[in-house]
């Protein structure tokens, strides 16, 4: 918006405010435009943030008697850390399973004709599409004793008894990484189609091998999307609730549980806040981490 | 590509014979390439020249071994390369859009190339070095391919595809995105390098007089054939074909006759309403014909003659040293004559139109059609 209004205005002397008024006027003016959605925001996002921050710093279940027992409790059990450790790295584990799985398959999409691509989507995105229960309870399907997998591997004679693959976090990783997918792909995806295909070409011209262009130029090239794949995967899996639960069962606990037994089974809400506020904060450590390595990744691309 | 790239980077690499024997290229049921033969001599400058869509980019991709044809052969000093997979060819190829590493410096993208071949240290410096001194990007080392002007970055593409010591060099539209000044250097510039180097080239180009200036030989191509391949100054004065003829230069269809042929000098009733002599062969007597003449194989006149038709005179505009003089013979046919600016005369006088003395215009068979004519 400013760029056009500023192609209007070549920094002359042909209006009656001077520059800085009518940028000044312009900005209001943008303000307005982005005001709904900052009340929006505002209203739904930030008041109940702050009002579990208020919450935290009450000692009682009751939110009678304010005192920093609650973060006191929380921080002083080691069982917590452990919950807030293995809540990470369940994220971290799925962010490498889905760019292990994902990144070959965006590149295999790149190879393909406009038809199949389509097709290869609309695969992609079709977790999406499903409710996250179905999704879960297809999974529970899929790994029983009973399930798809441990059946195909006794036919097969890989396996003389069934695997524990339910609540099990490998179980849940694997599942995690079919439902979080598209959050990897579609970034991926759209990044790479924008990439020049007559890079590919020029540096085969130039004598690289496949596993060289793609090294030094395919994967750097695709960074912005392959970081923004893993910032979503990360945030989505690590506040899975229903998958970690389902799938995982209650012997795997990760925070999202823990919040929800603090808050809705003992009611003990200044605890579930500082659980929930440590969830917030843990991730967007590592996303904000994250982030910078993307964003130190793609010095091409601005600034 | 160790064995055709020469290790000693001192000596000019000695030019290579690249021949293209029968070649076809399909996407899919369309022929994109449809048995295009060129034989290119050793340090010679051929330039692809055709209308849109014609296979020249194709062509090119088949030779760098970015796509493979579906039938003919590539050869590069009596050798084939077909096997050859891209990376093991040493062609260079700069492309239209110059397909920069936008994530690289320059220096790095001129180094590209010789890390893949496995040289490291100081040997890669210095030949880098050398190549930017060569473009004339010295001091643009650091910069990444973002904060280059296109005539820059054309040049980093240059110094990245020779820094390799290919054996061909392809240049696909490398000028088109350049405005004229710069371009014009850039064509000295590329012929420069290419004669230094004695690098075998093709040149991809749209643009006739850059195929005029740059090329030592031009192939026009049409609908994926190769119309005619010779010296610029023969395309220009002795076209084979029509399309040719239309589209290098601007040319004067003029419809006629042959009315009788005498040894080598066929007489021709031209529509517009004269008779010519002319040198012709293969033309029998009776046949239609199209006359095709340069405009400045034109010249106006006061009197009428009798190898000179009346006209109406149109528009006349200066460009440059000359006048271009639009006018129209009997029937409408539009002319174009092309003189120079030296007659103050009033051009309404001038009504008669006529072949120059040593004017040499080419005769087509008329085939098309002669009713609708
Ligand atoms: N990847 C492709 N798939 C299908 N058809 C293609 C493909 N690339 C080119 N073609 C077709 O092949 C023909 C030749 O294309 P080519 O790119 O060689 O033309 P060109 O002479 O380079 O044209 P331009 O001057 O516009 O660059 C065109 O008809 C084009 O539509
Ligand atoms: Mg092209």
């Amino acid at each position: 918006m400013s760029i056009t209004t500023a192609a209007h205005d070549p920094s002359g002397p042909s209006g009656h405010l001077p520059s800085f008024a009518r940028e000044a006027r312009l900005r209001l003016a943008e303000w307005q435009l982005a005001l709904p959605l900052s009340l929006a925001f505002a209203a739904l996002f930030l008041a109940p943030l702050l009002l579990l921050v208020a919450t935290s710093f009450f000692n009682d279940d009751k939110i009678t008697q304010p005192g920093f027992a609650s973060w006191a409790k929380f921080f002083g059990d080691p069982f917590n850390y452990k919950v807030i450790f293995d809540t990470l790295l369940l994220g971290l584990k799925t962010v490498c399973a889905t760019v292990v799985v994902g990144y070959p398959l965006a590149l295999v999409y790149m190879d393909l004709s406009p038809r199949l691509q389509k097709v290869l989507l609309f695969i992609i995105v079709m977790p999406m599409l499903l409710s996250v229960v179905v999704r879960t309870f297809a999974w529970i399907v899929v790994l029983g004793r009973e399930g798809v997998v441990n059946q195909t591997l006794l036919w097969l004679g890989l396996i003389s008894e069934p695997l524990r693959l339910l609540q099990t976090e490998l179980g849940l990783v694997i599942s995690l990484t079919q439902i979080e997918m598209p959050l990897m792909l579609l970034p991926l995806i759209s990044v790479m189609s924008r990439l020049d295909p007559n890079l590919r070409d020029a540096s085969a011209a130039l004598g690289a091998s496949r596993w060289r262009t793609l090294f030094t130029v395919i994967v750097p090239l695709s960074m912005p999307g392959l970081v923004a794949g893993c910032l979503l995967v990360f945030a989505s899996s690590t506040t899975a609730f229903i998958s970690q639960t389902v799938i995982g069962g209650v012997r795997l606990i990760y925070l999202p549980l823990l919040i929800w037994q603090q808050s809705l089974v003992v009611y003990n809400w200044p605890l579930a806040a500082v659980a929930s506020l440590s969830l917030v904060v843990s991730v967007l450590t590592v996303i904000a981490a994250l982030s910078y390595l993307g964003r130190r990744s793609s010095r091409h691309l601005h600034g | 590509m160790q064995a055709l790239a020469p290790a000693s980077p001192q000596v000019a690499p000695a030019g290579r014979t690249l021949d293209v024997d029968n070649l076809t290229v399909r996407y899919g049921s369309a022929v994109a390439v449809d048995g295009v033969s060129l034989a290119i001599e050793p340090g010679e400058v051929v330039a692809l020249l055709g209308p849109s869509g014609c296979g020249k980019t194709t062509l090119l991709r088949v030779i760098a071994g970015f796509v493979r044809q579906a039938g003919g052969r590539v050869l590069v000093d009596g050798t084939g390369i077909d096997h050859l997979p891209a990376n093991q060819r040493n062609v260079g190829i700069v492309f239209q859009n110059y397909a920069l590493f936008p994530h690289m410096t320059v220096t790095e993208n001129v180094a590209y190339g010789l890390r893949a071949r496995g040289q490291r240290g100081a040997a890669v410096d210095q030949r880098v070095e050398r190549m930017l001194d060569m473009v004339q990007l010295g001091a643009f080392r650091e910069r990444l391919p973002r904060q280059l002007s296109g005539g820059q970055q054309q040049r980093v593409a240059l110094a990245r595809a020779l820094a390799v010591e290919p054996s061909i060099l392809l240049l696909d539209e490398p000028f088109a995105a350049l405005d004229r000044n710069l371009r014009l250097d850039m064509q000295i510039e590329v012929k420069r390098l290419q004669r230094q180097l004695g690098l075998t080239t093709i040149l991809v180009t749209h643009d006739q007089d850059e195929a005029m200036s740059v090329a030592d030989r031009i192939a026009v191509m049409n609908k994926g054939t190769v119309e005619q391949f010779d010296t610029p100054v023969a395309i220009y004065d002795r076209p084979k074909t029509l399309f040719v003829n239309g589209f290098i230069g601007t040319t004067n269809l003029l419809p006629g006759k042959v009315m009788a042929v005498v040894g080598d000098t066929a007489t021709v009733a031209l529509d517009a309403g004269a008779t010519v002599r002319l040198p012709a062969q293969g033309i029998a007597a009776g046949s239609s014909v199209i006359l095709s003449v340069r405009p400045e194989q034109l010249v106006l006149s006061p009197v009428a003659t009798a190898d000179s038709w009346p006209i109406e005179p149109g528009l006349s505009l200066p460009l440059g040293s000359q006048l271009v003089h639009e006018a129209r013979a009997a029937g409408g046919t539009a002319l174009k004559i092309v003189e120079p600016r030296r007659r103050s005369a009033s051009e309404t006088q001038r009504r008669f139109c006529a072949l120059t003395p040593d004017a040499r215009p080419s005769l087509f068979p008329r085939s098309t059609h002669p009713a609708t004519e």
